[in-house]
């Protein structure tokens, strides 16, 4: 999942609302502690929630020097229309993580390849009592598939963003996405 | 330990104005730049500083002119709707020699164009904005890092050389979010304006030391002085003698040429044995950059050369590199060759030029420019 000169191209994308940005600086922020170099680039339309958004993380040990995704290492999904739009990047190595809990598996099944990851992210929210930190529990599948980062990075990161009982719902999102990538739930 | 962030290029910017020592911001929010005013916002009362919500933007450059006169050290950012109704006002910074800077955070146009995504077509508008005989210094910056330091260095020529900075920024680099160590206090020189050494009844505040540039009082101070956007003698006051008139005109344009070398700042990549001179400025630079690192693994020599103060123009910088090679491509967001004509004059019409340009909103990738330099 990356590449020789260690670098890791990802692409958060889903509708807007999802904390998709928030959860691409995050990201970055925690491979800012491992001492690498990030970019983040964001791509949204005009309105602020509904429509497709996306975010960009880029972490590598070297400059980054242009600004955007261009062969992306790791993809998440989290609805249909981001699915079908980065789909065919799985056949040219990305691994795309998707929802199941919001994406019919019929859909995805007609393209099954050994590049894509479904978890059911939104229902596992659900369990530990909000929608929202989906994207960390996907985070947290992403980053044990790819060791992109380390946990104790992002957590820190976490730590920082939010406190009290906000903090303590995320990081414990980050290891149930942990456990959800390698097969304990 | 170093300060090193995950910051937007329009923070940078903010920060960068905070660092250079700014103490007066006065605006309308626009995207693609309103960050650099919630920033602005959010930092001055901390600083000491004062932070206004103009009515619009017309407005916004007349509080920063009033502020810079008064001592500050003045900015406001924008975009390309808001920085046509600041030209007026624009002109009459350059007129009165008020020190102050003005952020245009390029977006696709004409008019409200495509409100949430990148251009750079208001190159032309940046240097021939406003009416008259004048001259601006205007940087763009090409990444989150640049946004910051060519803030910094926006402040300092404003200062040093008593005019209007305009930092042209686009939307890519302004809404990029980069890994940047924040330099310590200190580390970078900041620049004052030269303050009147002589007595306030001898004061003229338009007249130049021999390095181009006349003591500016604040005021408020004792030195009780006159500025007019009307043609002005030395003294300020309303001079229609065609002698003063060419003077005065001379003396706006003379004090940026006198310091051309200083002021003109580029950077250069690859450029040992190149035959294809590859030149970007702002968010094309990483392009370029990694088009030309991507073109010699194929066998083809390529370097790059970015222009970070696009006015005055680096024509001397330009004309030295495009020497040395066959072929010169200019990458730029807009349809017309804003910068590619400003080429084609310093390099003659021996040279091949050949343009890279996209104006749909959507960023030039490496590919677009690899596909012309085969």
């Amino acid at each position: 999942m990356k590449d020789k000169t260690n670098t890791y191209e990802i692409i958060l994308a889903g509708s807007g609302g999802q904390g998709l940005v928030s959860s691409g600086i995050m990201l970055g922020e925690a491979a800012i502690l491992e001492g690498k170099q990030v970019m983040q680039a964001t791509s949204y339309g005009i309105a602020q929630r509904g429509g497709l958004a996306s975010a960009e993380v880029m972490i590598s040990s070297a400059e980054i020097i242009f600004q955007h995704v261009q062969k992306p290492n790791l993809i998440l999904a989290l609805t249909e229309e981001s699915l079908n739009l980065y789909l065919p990047q799985a056949s040219s190595g990305a691994a795309i993580f998707y929802d199941t809990t919001l994406i019919q598996t019929t859909f995805v099944q007609k393209h099954e390849k050994n590049n894509l990851y479904g978890y059911p992210f939104t229902e596992i929210a659900n369990e530990l009592g909000h929608s929202g930190v989906a994207n960390i529990i996907a985070l947290g599948v992403m980053i044990g598939k790819s060791k992109m980062i380390k946990y104790a990075s992002m957590e820190m990161v976490l730590r920082k963003h939010f406190s009290g009982k906000t903090a303590e719902m995320n990081v414990k999102a980050l290891y149930q996405g942990r456990r959800l990538g390698e097969g304990q739930i | 330990m170093e300060d090193v962030r995950l910051i937007q290029g329009n923070e940078a910017i903010a920060a960068g104005a905070i660092y250079a020592g700014a103490d007066f911001y006065a605006g309308y929010p626009i995207t693609p730049s309103s960050e650099i005013m919630t920033e602005a916002a959010k930092i001055m009362p901390k600083v000491g500083g004062m932070f206004m919500q103009m009515e619009d933007e017309i407005a916004s450059v007349a509080a920063v002119v009033g502020a810079s006169l008064a001592g500050a050290k003045a900015f406001t950012a924008t975009s390309g709707p808001g920085f046509s109704l600041m030209q007026e006002n624009l002109g009459v910074a350059v007129m009165g020699e008020v020190p102050c800077v003005v952020i245009t955070v390029q977006r696709n146009g004409p008019s409200t164009g495509l409100a949430t995504k990148p251009g750079q077509a208001d190159i032309m508008q940046i240097r021939w904005g406003r009416h008259g005989d004048q001259s601006v210094i205007a940087l763009t910056p090409g990444s989150v890092a640049e946004c910051f330091l060519m803030t910094v260095q926006a402040f300092n020529f404003a200062e040093k050389f008593r005019l209007p900075v305009i930092l042209a920024a686009d939307e890519v680099v302004a809404h990029a979010r980069e890994s940047f160590a924040l330099p310590k206090p200190g580390m970078i020189p900041l620049v004052e304006r030269k303050k009147p050494t002589v007595s306030p009844e001898k004061y003229s505040p338009f007249a130049a030391d021999a390095d181009g540039i006349a003591p500016l009082a604040a005021f408020g101070s004792e030195y009780v002085s006159h500025i007019s956007s009307s043609m002005h003698g030395p003294d300020g006051y309303s001079n229609n003698d065609p002698e003063n008139a060419i003077w005065r005109i001379n003396q706006l344009h003379r004090k940026i040429e006198m310091h051309r070398d200083e002021i003109v700042l580029t950077k250069s990549y690859d450029i040992d044995d190149m035959d294809i001179l590859v030149i970007g400025y702002g968010a094309t630079t990483g392009a370029c950059r990694a088009a030309v690192k991507e073109a010699r693994k194929r066998g083809l020599k390529a370097g790059v050369l970015q222009l970070i103060t696009i006015w005055p123009f680096p024509d001397k910088e330009i004309e030295e590199l495009a020497k040395l090679v066959k072929t010169v491509v200019v990458v730029e967001m807009n349809y017309a060759g804003q910068v590619a004509g400003e080429v084609r004059k310093v390099i003659g019409s021996e040279i091949e030029l050949k343009r890279v340009n996209k104006y749909n909103g959507q960023i030039i990738t490496p590919q677009d420019i690899i596909e012309t330099l085969k």
